[in-house]
């Protein structure tokens, strides 16, 4: 995935180590190699960068209060013989 | 799921008592409901399983062994659930298929690379964006749509996520690594396009 190519093994090489590296839990020599690496070749930093704001994007949607709709609750409670416990 | 629902009492649960049950109901349903959503893209589908969810919880009680915590516990019913009405509802398409098919490697190597990362804030969460992230989580196989959402959606951690499911830390985070790449692929060719209408405005 290099525009300059550096060498495709590479940068295959990397891809292994990306989720780790987006986590942060990657070691600091690792992401030294990926860092210098991906700042040579367009194409890994690119990944790098997008792979980064995808997930970042799914962390923000999942921080949004994860609800279940009043009537789905409704139900739930009818279901499991709980409807004495139902309260707003 | 954060263990800050821990003051729910185990023992109550135990003994049958209701107004426990209620509690954990209200506690975990939200979260649970997500994972089913997520999981299997209709609401009429993720309400089913949360039933379910919570009648196996409620009926097997007894076998809860608190070496997990409560919240990986009712995760792994809610987990097996949804991928048992997946497998319901296709029957045609094999466990082996999807293995087959996540484990190709070809799958997975990058070809998109357009650098959206430039694009304004609010088209990213916009109710189409949304729409996009959403399918493209529709669009994973199975084994690995369950491994994003308990990982990056519901947070849990790695190891919960091996606990959860049953596999090693290894597979989990190889599937993680699948996933994302994945959906980076399907976001990229949605904020792509994106960036291509804005740059012809």
């Amino acid at each position: 995935m290099s525009a300059k190519k550096p060498s495709l093994t590479q940068c295959q090489s990397l891809l292994v180590f990306l989720s780790d590296f987006v986590d942060g839990t990657l070691s600091d020599e690792l992401c030294q190699e990926i860092n210098s690496h991906a700042s040579e070749c367009e194409h890994c930093r690119i990944v790098v960068d997008t792979l980064r704001k995808t997930i970042s994007l799914y962390h923000e949607c999942a921080d949004e209060p994860a609800e279940i709709p009043g009537e789905v609750r409704s139900q739930l409670f009818k279901t499991l013989n709980l409807q004495d416990y139902l309260k707003p | 799921m954060s263990e800050g629902k821990s003051e729910i009492s185990i023992e109550a649960l135990r003994r049958g008592d209701r107004g426990e049950f209620a509690r954990l109901v209200d506690a975990y349903s939200g979260p649970l409901y997500r994972l089913a959503l997520k999981m299997l893209g209709t609401a009429s589908d993720a309400e089913d399983a949360l039933q379910n969810t919570f009648l196996k919880a409620f009926q097997h009680m007894d076998s809860f062994e608190e070496r997990s915590s409560l919240s990986t516990w009712l995760y792994r019913i809610a987990s097996n659930e949804a991928l048992m009405l997946l497998r319901k509802r296709r029957p045609e398409i094999s466990f082996a298929d999807t293995m087959a098919e996540e484990e190709d490697e070809r799958n997975y190597d990058p070809v998109q690379f357009t650098d959206w990362c430039c694009l304004p804030e609010e088209e990213y969460l916009s109710a189409e964006g949304r729409k996009a992230m959403d399918r493209a989580v529709e669009h994973l196989p199975e084994t690995l749509r369950i491994v994003f959402v308990l990982r990056d959606i519901e947070d849990l951690s790695i190891q919960e996520t091996s606990q959860v499911l049953g596999l090693s830390e290894t597979a989990v985070k190889t599937r993680l690594l699948r996933a994302r790449l994945r959906l980076r692929e399907e976001l990229s060719s949605y904020y792509g396009d994106r960036l291509n209408k804005r740059s012809k405005e």
